[in-house]
């Protein structure tokens, strides 16, 4: 049975499961590095997700235009962003603690307007898969990568993007100079807070489409509590890749392909019991965590309030 | 600026109280809206004693889950059809994940005079065997166990689930022409187990050579992964699914997708996916708490322990008006129905 694993179909089903499974992570836990980077600490990132996938599934329920329905996302989830940096930057608040009120309000908001506007639990026709001419042909490898609907594609895309925006740009510089030592770069005229405001918005949008890869890509249905916890993985996810993008993805990836490998050591009937199995997961990024990170060094200013001194 | 910071605390804290759903105070059930859903079972409901019997429910998730909260919520709204919204009121607590919260919900609903106090989950147990002491003249009830701690004011209630999906089983056997079956349940435990496991063995007695892959996903809400196993269930060949709990939704979805059969449980799905849901079966709680009323009129409180199967009508197998292959299903499934209430059939669980 455990032979069962290695064949052709099984492995190209774990990859391509993982891929899809990994999606919604990539878009969170990109968009918490770019905060967290820049020295705060989102934990509402699962309440803007909810918020996302609700705002994107009832936009494209109503008007039936998925990209309306991205659009709202991302504007929903912008807002949350908005609403964490006057928080945090502007009022100084606690972050950790701000983290948890936007979601637990993202939670409770998702479900009253769930209740409200729909009552039960529907369906819409989300994203389809778009087939790579050429590259979706390849055996097994078309199918893994380039078999997936847009906003999978669009996930995998922004690790590069996000990685030269942080790296190579101006604005990425300045991202890191607040995160690292705020006063050095306010007086080097940075202004901390618009960074900090900046990241939080980028944050919140990619939270948003994180929602939306859920609720009308990925799954095509929205239902309280969808996101189950996925929010605080992706925070996670982020002190997992050391908060480099391409860590991150390392991450997702890792995760996620285990989880789609313990659904298909249950299916094939290998003997291991289902609480171990969808155990294996966390157990497995805790060990390779501990035994592959070297101490990278979190942004000296994450969690920090920063308040010029006169 | 400052208003906007009292405002932006007060929606935090709004926000608080919406999602963690401990707050006391209660949900007014709407008025009942009139359903076509026949009742079965033989009306045994308790005459009107001129004064309103009153019920409160505490519920793991939402009462339009599809599933199991959404069971128990139709269950209360038909019985409140039946005698009037003058004789029969009832208020609950929904989403309650959290099993403190839950808590704080079930002594506050004793302490308000509420007849009948219901924790709808096994998680309540402890909870209620705590509360219920103090309360001696309020009537408790939980489910989906048949124990009742011994307390006299406390009722159990659980239901035979693997009958119907035994049922399910046999529909799902004769349906499948890959002879492979996927099931995609949440924790091995409890009502999921009973269900699962009257499910293969049903499909066992058809096709005694046909594979049936269980896979438990860990959690009763992750829809995501409860969708990526049915993709899984379809990789590996399977033709024919079905599952437990609120998150199937996801999987109901890759089923659609994939022009696979589904088989429901709980609560009828057929709405979510018209094309491929066969049959759901469905838990009608009624009976029981019918009969539950008239103890508590006559006296009793509790101390007794209820199981809703096929033959007493707190289980139907509805079929969707839908599906193309349902007629065919259905003759089976009324022979093997009426097999196991009259005892011919008997289910044999791991």
């Amino acid at each position: 049975m455990i032979s069962d694993l290695f064949s052709v179909t099984v492995l190209i089903g774990i990859l391509a499961s993982g891929i899809r499974l990994a999606t919604p992570y990539l878009y969170a836990s990109i968009g918490e590095t770019f905060g967290q980077r820049s020295g705060v600490l989102n934990l509402g990132v699962e309440g803007q997700m909810l918020l996302g996938a609700f705002a994107a599934f009832y936009v494209t329920l109503t008007t039936g235009n998925l990209w309306l329905g991205v659009l709202t996302a991302m504007l929903v989830g912008a807002a949350m962003g908005l609403a964490m940096a006057y928080v945090t930057v502007s009022l100084n608040a606690e972050q950790g603690i701000s983290g948890i009120g936007f979601f637990l309000f993202g939670l409770g908001m998702s479900d009253l307007l769930f209740q409200k506007l729909m009552g039960t639990v529907e369906t819409v026709k989300g994203f389809p898969k778009v087939y790579i001419p050429g590259l979706s042909d390849i055996p097994g490898i078309g199918e893994i990568f380039f078999s997936q609907n847009l906003l999978v594609y669009g996930a995998y895309l922004l690790v590069p993007v996000a990685w030269f925006v942080l790296n190579r740009t101006t604005l990425g510089l300045k991202i890191r100079s607040v995160g690292e030592n705020p006063d050095a770069a306010d007086s080097l005229g940075v202004s901390v807070a618009r960074i900090r405001y900046f990241t939080l918005i980028l944050g919140g949008t990619l939270s948003g489409i994180a929602g939306a890869s859920l609720s009308i890509a990925l799954l095509n249905v929205f239902q309280q509590n969808m996101t189950s916890g996925l929010g605080f993985i992706a925070v996670a996810l982020v002190y997992f890749g050391a908060w480099r993008p391409v860590g991150v993805l390392a991450g997702a990836l890792l995760f996620s392909m285990i989880n789609s490998l313990q659904l298909w050591i249950q299916v094939l009937g290998i003997p291991v019991p289902s609480d171990i199995a969808v155990m294996m997961p966390y157990v497995l990024t805790i060990v390779v965590l501990v035994a592959t990170v070297s101490r990278v060094r979190a942004p000296s200013a994450l969690t920090k309030p920063f308040e010029r001194e006169n | 600026m400052k208003k906007f910071a009292w405002f932006l605390t007060l929606m935090l804290a709004f926000a608080l109280v919406l999602s963690a759903c401990g707050s006391p105070a209660a949900t007014e059930a709407p008025a009942p809206e009139p359903t076509e859903a026949p009742v079965e079972e033989p009306t045994d409901a308790p005459a009107p004693a001129g004064e309103t019997f009153r019920v409160a429910v505490v519920m793991p998730s939402a009462i339009n889950d599809l599933a199991f909260s959404q069971s128990m919520y139709d269950a209360l709204t038909r019985i409140q059809e039946e005698m009037g919204a003058e004789n029969f009121e009832f208020v609950y607590s929904e989403n309650m994940f959290n099993v403190d919260d839950a808590a704080a919900a079930i002594r506050d609903y004793a302490s308000q005079g509420f007849d009948l106090v219901i924790g709808h989950g096994s998680q309540y147990g402890s909870s209620l065997q705590e509360i219920a002491p103090d309360f001696p003249e309020t009537s408790f009830a939980w489910g989906t166990t048949l124990d009742t701690f011994g307390e006299p004011n406390i009722f159990a209630y659980e239901a035979a689930s693997q009958e119907g999906g035994f049922v399910n089983g046999v529909m799902a056997a004769t349906l499948s022409q890959s002879n492979v079956i996927g099931v995609v349940g949440p924790i091995e435990t409890g009502d999921a187990k009973l269900y699962v496991d009257g499910f293969k063995a049903g499909v066992l007695s058809v096709k005694p050579d046909a594979t049936v892959n269980v896979n438990y996903i860990g959690s009763f809400s992750d829809v995501a992964l409860a969708s990526e196993a049915a993709t899984t269930h379809i990789s590996a060949g399977a033709d024919v699914l079905t599952g437990t709990a609120q998150m199937v939704v996801g999987a109901i979805g890759k089923a659609e997708e994939n022009d696979v059969l589904w088989f429901g449980t709980q609560s009828n799905q057929s709405s979510l996916a018209p094309s491929i849901v066969v049959a759901s079966q469905v838990y009608h709680w009624e009976g029981i708490l019918n009969e539950m009323i008239s103890l508590i009129k006559s006296g009793t409180l509790g101390g007794q322990s209820f199981q809703a199967t096929l033959a007493n009508g707190g289980e139907v197998i509805e079929f969707n008006p839908d599906s193309t292959v349902a007629a065919d299903a259905q003759t089976l499934a009324e022979e093997t129905i009426q097999g196991i209430i009259d005892g011919s059939i008997t289910i044999t669980l791991p």
